[in-house]
């Protein structure tokens, strides 16, 4: 100890902190920002992504904002299960990101917290999906760009159907009837997810119903989502669902791995799908629940969304347009080369040879006859309210007009905030 | 060793010189050496406890959606909408049951390994430290691998395995909430994570009974075992045990990171914690609720344990 002492006296520690801090910039370059030199223009715009399952995306990100000449773009990989949280802790403070993806909703809007992007726009309106386009318009204003389309559907064994002579199920009881007779020792016949909550709102539309109608008003509260959610329960407790696999509906193992024939995912998964399975693989839409109800699909997707309270607000946008709007090579490269999503411009989608023939075309006609697109009102928590409400009627064996009438409360609360 | 001695020998007037050369400014004032040592933690404590606790509940008594700096005072409505939320309530009332469960089970074992450890003749070190051990693990890693491999619902999870060995069909273990076997998961990743530290502490107070005690006992006829045990060894543990169940009980209401991980997007086995991150931080973003939510978990906390001293006698002597 005394000799350590009698070498750090104060000069030593004094010469030790201004290396240290000499270092500091050093430092710096160790970052992420997605560029090698820091940008010649000395400007910096932080982005946000959820982390993408599908291979090689992270580096193409990041590969594109390197491209870009007129400011460092730094890029924060998130893990999808801590986006959310993660996004909206970070746009309270200093820190937050100029520019992120996500989901168009209005609370995002009415908060201050997303900018209008109508002047990029606009010049090109023409050539976005105008339902991608009224997705994210309040107003007469658009706030924010469509990357990807997303439809989801179910992908199937062909092989497997065809042995227990099944056709691709059209009803939802004949999808019942299926995971029965396709269930066998340790293979389950149908995988929807660990927590079911991608079928929520397939399950909506193929009853007949919607989210919200267009006086932002409920619609879900209908006795054919009431049928569907007791045929739901039917399916939950017959033992013929897959439950707790090790990854959730949208990564394509189970079906890939064999443990169940029929798998709810979204089109992104299909070239590893095909990889694996071959030719051996077919799709259907979420079957009609009721009589009067319809085949649905949804129709996910991320878009790009910029910080209206950052500090680059107008450098962001710049980043966005160049990016999203000119780039159309990396829109391109960015839909179809890790996995397979839908361009939302229509000059784009003319030209991606990869989805004009076979399964991806089929997975086109499917979004375009069958889709359901975003719907800017219905916010994260009326998500979660009806969350609960499968958990509590599909897995807990709740009454569901009960869990329908509590789901009603908290959506009324959140429609009178955002509406009045 | 031998410089500190030989320079303690060279120089044996310096602490008789010390007073007679004054210490100049504040180095020599013990009340700046206090500053100097505590100030960094008292910033720290002032920064991220005081501070976030302060501005928590001055939350609660506003509309803060979105927002941490709100503008519109809503008096106690917050308090009033978490109170009705069956969610949160619910929630309160599962994890006191889930506290009466845990607390004495940990306690238990934690005592029983400890009485374990403590007898040991070989290997003593070795045990104590394969004990220890999972206390040093990660929740999150900890609950990982419990969901991942040995409770995963497919025949791949390493109990699905053994079970299928004796013709049980694949369980899922956490996706299912009736029959409840995903209070058996978090039960056991539980007592696997903290029953090695309160061995400790059950170790340290078991080392700290004067044999003493056990020598004149057997003087006077009792039975080594179940009748020593009963009579000296617990009523001598009496102040460690009460701290244990305090700690327990705090942690049992501090339950977040394994029951986050293990199951997600349910509204079942949702300790208050977990119900509080998805009010203010998961999809409404309701700060106002949130933090009303976070006042009443604290006093709930507080009761319990005021409660829990009261009954048990913590902070009162041994001898009374």
């Amino acid at each position: 100890m005394s000799a350590m002492s009698s070498n750090w006296d104060r000069r030593s520690v004094l010469r030790a902190a201004a290396g240290l801090a000499a270092l500091g910039p050093l430092a710096a370059c160790g970052s992420n920002n997605g560029r090698s030199g820091g940008g010649s223009s000395g400007k910096s715009i932080k982005q946000y992504f959820h982390a993408y399952g599908e291979a090689g995306v992270e580096d193409a990100l990041k590969r594109y904002a390197k491209a870009y000449d007129k400011a460092a773009v730094n890029t924060q990989w998130i893990t999808s299960a801590d986006y959310e949280s993660k996004l909206f802790s970070a746009l309270l403070t200093d820190n937050a990101p100029d520019v992120f993806e996500f989901h168009p909703q209005i609370q995002l809007i009415k908060s201050g917290q997303v900018a209008d992007l109508s002047d990029i726009i606009d010049p090109v309106k023409s050539d976005f999906n105008p339902a991608d386009i009224a997705s994210h318009t309040v107003d007469g204003k658009i706030y924010g760009v469509r990357m990807i389309d997303d439809p989801q559907f179910f992908f199937y064994r062909k092989s497997v159907l065809e042995k227990a002579k099944i056709q691709p199920p059209t009803t939802l009881d004949e999808l019942i009837e299926a995971a029965a007779k396709l269930t066998t020792g340790k293979v389950k016949g149908l995988f929807i997810g660990n927590d079911l909550h991608a079928v929520i709102n397939p399950l909506i539309w193929s009853s007949g119903a919607d989210t919200l109608d267009a006086k932002n008003q409920i619609a879900y509260h209908t006795e054919g989502v009431k049928e569907g959610i007791k045929k739901m329960r039917q399916l939950f407790t017959s033992g013929h669902l897959l439950l707790d696999a090790p990854t959730d509906y949208w990564d394509p193992s189970a079906i890939v791995q064999g443990l169940t024939p029929i798998q709810f995912c979204g089109m992104w998964a299909m070239p590893v799908m095909q990889k694996a399975l071959g030719d051996d693989l077919g799709i259907f839409p979420f079957p009609k629940v009721t009589d009067s109800g319809k085949q649905s699909v949804v129709n996910g997707g991320w878009s790009m969304f910029v910080n209206a309270k950052g500090k680059n607000a107008d450098l962001a946008k710049e980043y966005v347009k160049w990016l999203w709007i000119d780039q159309k090579k990396y829109q391109e490269d960015f839909a179809l080369s890790y996995g397979f999503h839908i361009p939302p411009r229509a000059s784009i989608a003319a030209s991606a040879t990869k989805l004009k023939t076979g399964l991806p075309a089929e997975g086109v006609k499917l979004f375009n006859d069958f889709g359901h697109f975003d719907n800017i009102g219905w916010t994260q928590a009326m998500i979660t309210a009806l969350e609960d409400v499968f958990a509590n009627c599909v897995r807990k064996n709740g009454d569901p007009e009960a869990e329908l009438s509590k789901a009603d409360t908290t959506v009324n609360r959140e429609l009178k905030k955002l509406f009045g | 060793m031998s410089t500190t001695t030989t320079r303690g020998v060279a120089h044996p007037a310096s602490a008789k010189a010390s007073p007679a050369r004054p210490r100049r400014g504040l180095r020599g004032s013990s009340t700046f050496n206090f500053w100097l040592f505590t100030s960094p933690f008292l910033i720290g404590l002032t920064v991220f406890v005081y501070v976030p606790i302060g501005w928590s509940l001055w939350l609660s008594f506003f509309e803060a959606r979105f927002t941490v700096t709100p503008s519109k005072f809503v008096g106690f409505d917050n308090y009033w909408q978490m109170l009705q939320d069956s969610k949160f309530t619910g929630s309160l009332v599962t994890f006191t049951v889930f506290a009466v469960f845990i607390v004495p089970a940990t306690w238990a074992l934690s005592l029983g390994l400890a009485l374990l450890v403590n007898r040991l003749r070989f290997m003593k070190a070795f045990f104590r430290s394969v004990f220890f051990l999972p206390t040093a693990c990660s929740y999150v890693a900890a609950a990982l691998i419990w969901k991942m491999s040995m409770f995963s619902g497919v025949r791949f999870g390493l109990m699905n395995t053994i079970l299928g060995w004796f013709g049980v069909e694949n369980i899922a273990w956490l996706a299912n909430p009736d029959p409840p076997w995903y209070w058996l998961v978090i039960v056991t990743l539980r007592l696997w994570l903290q029953a090695g530290f309160y061995m400790i502490l059950f170790l340290a107070a078991l080392q700290n009974i004067p044999p003493e005690l056990y020598e004149a006992a057997a003087i006077d006829g009792a039975k080594p075992g179940w009748q020593t045990f009963r009579y000296i060894t617990l009523p001598q543990l009496r102040a460690t045990s009460t701290a244990v169940i305090l700690l327990l009980v705090i942690a049992a209401y501090q339950a977040f990171d394994e029951f986050f991980n293990l199951l997600a997007k349910t509204t079942w086995g949702r300790p208050p914690l977990v119900e509080l991150y998805y009010t203010a931080l998961g999809e409404s973003q309701d700060y106002g609720e949130g933090s009303a939510g976070a006042v009443i978990l604290t006093l709930l906390i507080l009761i319990v344990t005021l409660a829990q001293g009261k009954f048990l006698g913590f902070g009162r002597g041994d001898d009374k």
